[in-house]
């Protein structure tokens, strides 16, 4: 890391910085890009300023959906520097590579930022001492920062942090290599691992938070676009006369569509500019339209669940292998088969996908919720034809993100439509327009053998996955899983088992694929933890006795020294192995406070499943009741959670209760499916999510740790689903092998 | 031209009549608490009262409203103050928040009416309205808080 006083600097104009001692951090990157090597000039991306008033400001670079993050990083640097909470402001960076990444997807945030921040506010505090001991004219070492202020300990003499920034912001600055770093000891944390209130609390309660679809601008134009119902389609020609008649519709105009596959560009189609969205609206429903559907309208998810559930009774790539697994399934007495399914799902995120942009001739200004503010303005400047130096972004608060925010289609509209109309535009999909031109959640066929033993002991895993990967929505003809996509539950299983095979089947998409909260880990996790719950039914044993024996002992799995192309999530595997013995600490306090054993009246169950994803451990107790007409209610979920050192306690909670809502969609109410290309789904009628009369009493267990912090965001999903799964094969005796549950197989004899 | 008395004031709105009174509020007014969540009444994302009643303004269209009083999420105290808004801070309800004003709206509607309800009238009452996040439990949690207050 190196840092810059930047106190005199006139880099500072436009950031909402106050002046004062303000810092700049260059935070380390997993791979430099060019422009950041050594002999480029010194680009800030992390800032604090200190005001005379004492005022305290942090830049919050990561994109705010709903984690918390906005709060947690600042928390993180406000502690270290001692500074007291009621007098930091936190604002929120524009898109800007100055800032390292900011691309908010794959629970990193924390992960990659909380030692960087830490150290940016170390940093800042010892400047501040410094400054102190200084003016007082004595030994640095005996100055100490302590709630804003610093105090020189034998005489109680104390200066506030804003009577300290004259000084401080003309010291000399050694680059934090050569600085001594003293962190504050774990006793002496003010705020991490502490529970602090999100900072847009108050405004969200008031109806005074901005979102993305929220941005006003003078003079703007609404837009709403009819997009092809078949991905990989386009119009062919389009009748706009009645359209125009509307009141308020200003201007039909098309937009090109991008060959397939489309990536991050804008799908195409006929969009309808008005003075407000509702005429927006009504006048494109009376467009005409003639569509060349291409190449995907024979898209059909019924025939092609067929095609992948044969493929996954085929051999695939061999991705992980041990031992020799097919000696070993034919020999066995005893083989376990099972064949489990998950369809697509839409992110469907309560702000539907929108942006404001005003692009004059020489710059573009855009206003955008998004998860992944580099690419969106890189993707702006390329359909612009603009130096990114010529566009600025202004992330919004996200109304919920799941992974669809990370792209920004809907973002490049937006500039397009503004450039042609040489106007600002705010576009607004409607929900339709979300669910049937979303970049769906993956769909899924797998097929598991094991072999038993005599003792009931699994000696064999046969693993198949066959799933359209997330890479073919940008390149053409991959059909099969990245490393990336595979490490998500699949070459990853845990278990200590002899013989092992992990095999991936090809299969083309048809349509857009993306990332979707805790993505690939979900049908893997589905499949691996039910048919370990198989398994302990097949040998006659207790759930929780047979996963324990599953994970086995203590140890750090090494996939890499097994041949396997292992990314690890992109962290460190030093740092952050797959430790079993965490696996099995989560289980075994899930079992210990959910009541694990205990009797349940008839027609209930209680469900295990124990995973790591994102480097965290999650183990999940599911509670479920199911009536004699087959509707499933679920109760009450256990979630223990270890995530290594956890920063604001109450968020984690947050974020497992909502997962477990999420797993609560995924496992009985959600399914995308396509007949003739065209998605069958358009509103929250005929996509059902969870609502607050499904909502468990979700009671989440956090595992006291100064292990370095892993993810938070999306390893609650994956383990919830498969647990409600393995309760109703307690509860019923039927067992659930593809999502969403079908209730209907599920009523009483 | 129709009168709209929304929040304690008169706001004359030309506009098509059978214009949904959210984008009235969000479009027309810069309103913009109220939150557009499906287009058809089944999120609540987008409730307002009219004349403390809850209803979904994505499906009330401007003609309709007529002499009633909205109010909306703007509107329900001065200063963030009102009991729910309170028992929401409380509770650290909002991940994302989005959903929040119409849930909020919601609930002050429910303990109008219900000013103790049971487990299952907090459920029949709230469950028209979508919280993608997952933040139902803290929802229940803060109603009853709410309602323990006197909202």
């Amino acid at each position: 890391m190196t840092i810059e006083n930047l106190s005199r600097r006139d880099i500072l104009r436009g950031l909402g910085l106050g002046s004062g001692l303000v810092l700049g951090f260059h935070v380390g990157f997993r791979s430099l890009p060019a422009w950041a090597a050594p002999e480029t000039q010194f680009a800030p991306n992390v800032y604090v300023s200190i005001e005379e008033s004492g005022l305290v400001t942090i830049v919050a670079h990561r994109s705010e959906m709903g984690t918390g993050i906005k709060t947690g990083l600042p928390m993180v640097l406000a502690d270290e520097l001692d500074a007291d909470w009621n007098r930091v402001k936190i604002v929120q960076a524009d898109a800007d590579i100055k800032y390292g990444d900011q691309n908010t997807d794959g629970s990193r945030s924390m992960r990659q930022f909380y030692q960087p921040l830490r150290e940016a506010g170390a940093v800042a505090r010892q400047l501040l001492e410094e400054a102190a001991a200084r003016t007082w004219n004595v030994d640095p070492a005996t100055c100490h920062a302590q709630n804003h202020a610093v105090v020189h300990e034998p005489t109680g003499r104390r200066l506030g942090f804003g009577d300290l920034v004259k000084v401080a912001a003309d010291l000399p600055l050694p680059s934090a290599d050569h600085m001594q770093l003293r962190f504050k000891p774990a006793s002496a944390r003010r705020y991490v691992g502490k529970p602090v209130p999100i900072v847009d609390l108050a405004d969200i309660v008031r109806g005074r938070a901005t979102y993305g679809i929220d941005v006003l601008v003078p003079g703007i134009k609404y837009v709403s676009i009819e997009r092809c119902p078949v991905y990989g389609g386009r119009a062919k020609s389009f009748d706009s006369t009645d359209a125009l008649a509307v009141p308020g519709v200003e201007k039909v105009i098309e937009i090109e569509a991008t060959p397939i596959p489309s990536g991050f560009n804008p799908l195409g189609g006929i969009a309808v500019v008005a003075s407000n969205t509702w005429a927006a609206q009504q006048g494109r429903d009376k467009l005409k339209i003639d569509w060349d559907f291409g190449p995907n309208a024979g898209y059909d998810t019924t025939a092609y669940r067929a095609e992948l559930e044969a493929r996954a009774k085929q051999p695939g790539r061999v991705v992980r292998g041990q031992g020799d697994v097919a000696a070993a399934l034919q020999s066995t007495a005893h083989r376990v088969v099972a064949d489990y399914f998950v369809p697509h799902y839409a992110h469907a995120p309560m702000e539907v996908p929108n942006a404001v942009a005003h692009v004059t001739s020489d710059h573009c200004d855009f206003w955008a919720p998004t998860q992944n503010p580099q690419a969106a303005k890189t993707l702006v400047a390329q359909v612009l034809g603009f130096d990114e130096d010529q566009v600025t972004l202004h992330v919004t608060l996200l109304g919920g993100g799941f992974g669809r925010k990370s792209k920004p289609d809907y973002v490049a509209e937006a500039a397009l439509l503004s450039q042609k109309l040489g106007a600002p535009v705010k576009i607004t999909w409607t929900r339709p327009d979300d669910i049937r031109h979303d970049y769906y959640h993956t769909i899924c066929a797998q097929h598991l053998e094991a072999a038993l033993d005599t003792e009931g002991r699994t000696t064999a895993w046969l693993h198949r996955t066959v799933f359209p990967p997330i890479e073919a929505t940008f390149q053409p003809d991959v059909t099969h899983g990245s490393a990336g996509e595979l490490q998500q539950g699949f070459t990853d299983m845990p278990y200590d088992i002899a013989n092992v095979r992990c095999e991936n089947g090809a299969a083309a998409n048809h349509v857009r694929i993306g990332w979707y909260r805790s993505v690939f880990n979900i049908p893997h996790a589905f499949a691996v933890c039910s048919f370990a719950d198989e398994l302990a039914a097949a040998a006659g044993q207790d759930p929780l006795e047979y996963l324990r024996r599953l994970i086995g002992a203590p140890r750090h799995i090494d996939l890499r020294a097994m041949g396997v192309d292992y990314p690890n999530y992109g962290a460190s595997l030093e740092v952050y192995p797959i430790d079993t013995g965490r696996l099995r600490g989560v289980l075994d306090l899930v079992a210990a406070k959910s009541g694990w054993g205990r009797k349940l009246p008839a027609r209930q169950g209680r469900g295990i499943a124990a995973h790591r994803s994102f480097l965290t451990y999650v183990a999940v107790v599911a509670q479920v009741a199911v009536g004699n007409d087959g509707q499933v209610t679920v109760p009450r979920v256990d979630m223990a959670v270890d995530c290594g050192l956890v920063v604001n306690p109450d968020r984690v909670r947050a974020q497992m209760e909502g997962a477990a809502i999420m797993a609560v969609s995924n496992a009985l109410y959600s399914n995308i499916s396509a007949k003739q290309g065209r998605i069958e789904q358009g509103n929250f009628d005929d996509y059902p999510v969870a609502r607050i009369d499904i909502t468990p009493d979700t009671r989440v267990y956090l595992v006291d740790s100064d292990a370095a912090p892993a993810g938070v965001g999306e390893p609650g999903v994956p383990p919830t689903a498969p647990a409600i799964c393995n309760a109703i094969y307690a509860a019923t005796g039927k067992r659930i092998r593809s999502l969403p549950i079908d209730t209907g197989q599920l009523k009483a004899a | 031209m129709t009168n709209l008395h929304i929040n304690g004031v008169t706001h004359a709105v030309d506009a098509d009549p059978a214009m949904p009174l959210l984008w009235a509020l969000r479009d027309l007014l810069g309103l913009t608490g109220t939150k557009f969540g499906c287009g058809i009444g089944a999120c609540g994302a987008c409730t307002v009262h009219l004349n403390g009643q809850a209803v979904r303004s994505c499906i009330t269209s401007i003609g309709d409203v007529g002499d009633q009083e909205i109010t909306t999420i703007e509107g329900l105290s001065p200063d963030g103050t009102h009991p729910v808004q309170r028992a929401w801070v409380a509770n650290n309800v909002p991940q994302c928040g989005y959903c929040q004003a119409g849930q909020i709206m919601q609930a002050v509607a429910l303990l109008k009416d219900t000013p103790k309800p049971t487990d299952q009238q907090i459920t029949d009452g709230m469950s028209g309205n979508v919280c993608r996040c997952g933040t139902y439990q803290r929802i229940r949690a803060a109603v009853k808080a709410a309602a323990e207050s006197g909202a």
